[in-house]
């Protein structure tokens, strides 16, 4: 497989505090790639950082075989799309418009769009079953509907790299499993390089080719989800006790955190006033 | 390296294929504006109430000289048109010498205040920011006031110093409160309006202080600073233009980054704009625009606030459309504002910026009442 996006031994930090050590890894056309791994870990800033929001410290990102440094802001967006949490968004601006503003990168500086732009658009509609809500204020939609909305806009952009910051945070059941199942479907049909930041443990291990754990702003492990997603691996991450089985359907690896008989034997024992609940005490 | 974008026959390929590709085309045909609130009547109402306002200002006076006679006298103007004239000569001086360029200068400060209270409020990503209340109309006063006080007017430059000295004013204002205002990828209101107000009282206090320190001639600056304009005829309308216009024109090609850095830094980065170049531009624009009109027509509060929220809210947040529109409309608002100044009490005339202060200040408490659910102290 052909290494679209290659990341070679990034740093970066806010300020003095270092964030990501020495973090290298690819994703190939065509395959998802999920970053897995505790709050604060550097997940978030991976994306800032690879995105070029963050400047890095030392190290390389490069989209095929263009280092993405020497590439001006214009150029980045063209060949990587970056899909934020839907919580940032204008809720003034209808579907539509919020979507062909993904088109910036081709547009000018007067943002005249051509009919191009407009088909790709109603591709990206289309493509994510936003067409009946085109015309609809962002504002209006819910969350799973407006992450979708910033899918579509990402889309528009035609990079051939695309990055998801926790894309499915604040979604249902439902709409995680239709968002992560309609970005696996584009990333075969359209080749595209997808890192995904997901917090769900059993997500990653259903829709991604590889996972990579990362811990303290470096790379733990990489791989298939079977090598990674290891009792011993998350255990030894999450600081509780983490059994891992096959999924009865899938085979894959499903996580089982037993964190429960873990966390119920730290909770205080409830208070108790001359043996009666605080509510009978004061009748 | 070469990847196709997009293979030919993607939209063939997709889950609703029951949808033929004929059956997408009349969403094509279809006017593929960037906004179905793109139409040309906007531009039509704000125009039409304009030419109104024009016409009502350089009418209403001291002396009441009707619009037909009004109209007349321009197209006089013209020989080739042969105008019988049924008017006085008085009328003639009145119309052309003292409203003309009074109605001139009162649009274009409009203009330029409304425009970059527009640009303000989209750099800010927030809808109280107005030139004045955010105290870049302050700095450039001060600026303005320094420069008259250290009489560059008379020595260089001629009037043309003073809107330099006010932009020199207002960026540096700009730069400050945005420095102070900014403390997370959100700027937060209370920090913005807090932060104009401080720098904005600073401004103020040295520009009394160089007022009280300098002659008497400049003491007459007191009023200016109120927005009434202490110079009469076509000096500082053509003084105003240059700047004006180069920075109206400016802003109005900001539209598209405007909509884009709505999405706040990151996201606008990541969509491959040009974060810190088309902000240094926006306040470059917006700060020249409000300079030249804080040079010649004092400090008038509120215009930048009012006009863009109403054009928001009846025409939609476009930048591209909104900014335009705040301009025409801004116009047209102070035009009002200026003939219920020289109304209301005549034969005295109020400072303009005394009536927009009465309007805008209620507003502004209403758009923060509004707003309050939004606002996080």
């Amino acid at each position: 497989m052909a290494e679209m996006l290659t990341i070679q031994n990034l740093s970066a930090a806010y300020g003095v505090r270092r964030v990501l050590e020495d973090v290298s890894l690819t994703v190939a056309a065509g395959e998802v790639l999920a970053v897995i791994g505790p709050n604060g870990a550097g997940k978030s800033t991976l994306v800032r950082t690879v995105s070029g929001v963050l400047p890095l410290q030392s190290g390389q990102v490069s989209v095929g075989e263009r280092p993405l440094h020497s590439l001006s802001i214009n150029e980045r967006a063209r060949c990587l799309a970056v899909v934020p949490q839907a919580r940032q968004l204008p809720g003034s601006f209808t579907v539509r418009e919020t979507i062909l503003l993904g088109r910036t990168p081709y547009l000018g500086w007067l943002g005249k769009s051509s009919r191009q732009d407009q088909e790709q658009v109603d591709w990206a509609l289309e493509r994510t079953c936003l067409v009946e809500l085109a015309e609809r204020k962002v504002g209006e939609l819910s969350g799973g509907e407006q992450q979708r909305v910033l899918l579509a806009r990402a889309l528009v952009q035609a990079a051939p790299v695309l990055l998801l910051d926790e894309p499915t945070t604040h979604l249902d059941l439902q709409h995680q499993s239709s968002l992560l199942n309609l970005l696996r479907s584009l990333a075969a049909e359209q080749n595209l390089a997808v890192l995904i930041v997901l917090h769900d443990l059993n997500l990653a291990s259903l829709y991604a080719d590889r996972v990579a754990l990362l811990v303290n702003g470096r790379i733990q492990a990489i791989g298939v989800p079977r090598e990674v997603l290891t009792s011993a691996n998350l255990t030894a991450v999450f600081h509780i006790p983490i059994e891992v089985i096959a999924h009865p359907a899938y085979g894959t690896p499903l996580v089982l955190p037993d964190g429960v008989a873990h966390t119920a034997v730290q909770q205080p024992a409830p208070t108790k006033l001359n043996g009666q609940s605080p509510f009978t005490y004061w009748q | 390296m070469a990847w196709k974008p997009w293979p030919e026959n993607c939209i063939r390929n997709c889950s609703n294929s029951n949808l033929r590709e004929e059956d997408l085309l009349p969403a094509y045909s279809a006017p593929l504006t960037f906004m179905t609130r793109t139409r040309s009547h906007p531009y039509l109402v704000n125009w039409l109430l304009l030419a109104l306002a024009l016409l009502a200002s350089v009418a209403i006076g001291a002396v009441y000289i009707p619009p037909g006679t009004v109209l007349g006298i321009f197209l006089a103007q013209f020989p080739a048109l042969h105008m019988p004239a049924v008017w006085t000569e008085t009328a003639v001086i009145i119309v052309l010498s003292v409203r003309l360029p009074h109605t001139v200068l009162v649009a274009l400060t409009g203009a330029a205040l409304s425009g970059s209270g527009a640009a303000y409020q989209g750099l800010f990503r927030n809808p109280l920011a107005d030139p004045y209340l955010i105290g870049v109309a302050s700095g450039a006063g001060l600026g303005a006031v320094l420069a008259m006080a250290r009489n560059w007017p008379d020595d260089w430059l001629g009037l043309y110093a003073v809107p330099v000295a006010a932009f020199c004013g207002a960026a540096v204002t700009i730069i400050i409160v945005y420095n102070l205002a900014k403390t997370g990828p959100v700027v937060q209101t209370a920090t913005l309006i807090l932060a104009g107000v401080a720098v904005s009282s600073f401004a103020t206090a040295l520009t009394s202080f160089l007022m009280l320190r300098s002659n008497a001639e400049l003491r007459r600056a007191l009023g200016w600073l109120l927005g009434g304009s202490i110079l009469s005829g076509w000096t500082p309308v053509l003084a105003m233009l240059p700047y004006l216009v180069a920075g109206l024109l400016l802003l109005l090609s900001l539209g598209h980054a405007l909509n884009v850095l709505q999405f706040g830094d990151d996201q606008a980065q990541q969509m491959g704009l040009n974060v810190e170049r088309t902000k240094r531009l926006i306040i470059f624009a917006a700060s020249l625009t409000t300079a030249a009109a804080v040079a010649f027509s004092g400090i008038i509060g509120f215009i930048g606030l009012i006009v863009p929220h109403l054009m928001r809210m009846i025409w939609g947040p476009d930048y591209r459309q909104l900014v335009p529109l705040s301009i025409i409309g801004g116009s047209t608002a102070l035009l009002v504002a200026d003939i219920l100044a020289r109304v209301l009490l005549a034969p005295q005339t109020l400072p303009v910026g005394l009536v927009t202060a009465l309007a805008g200040a209620p507003f502004f408490l209403w758009i923060l009442y509004r707003s309050k659910s939004r606002v996080t102290w």
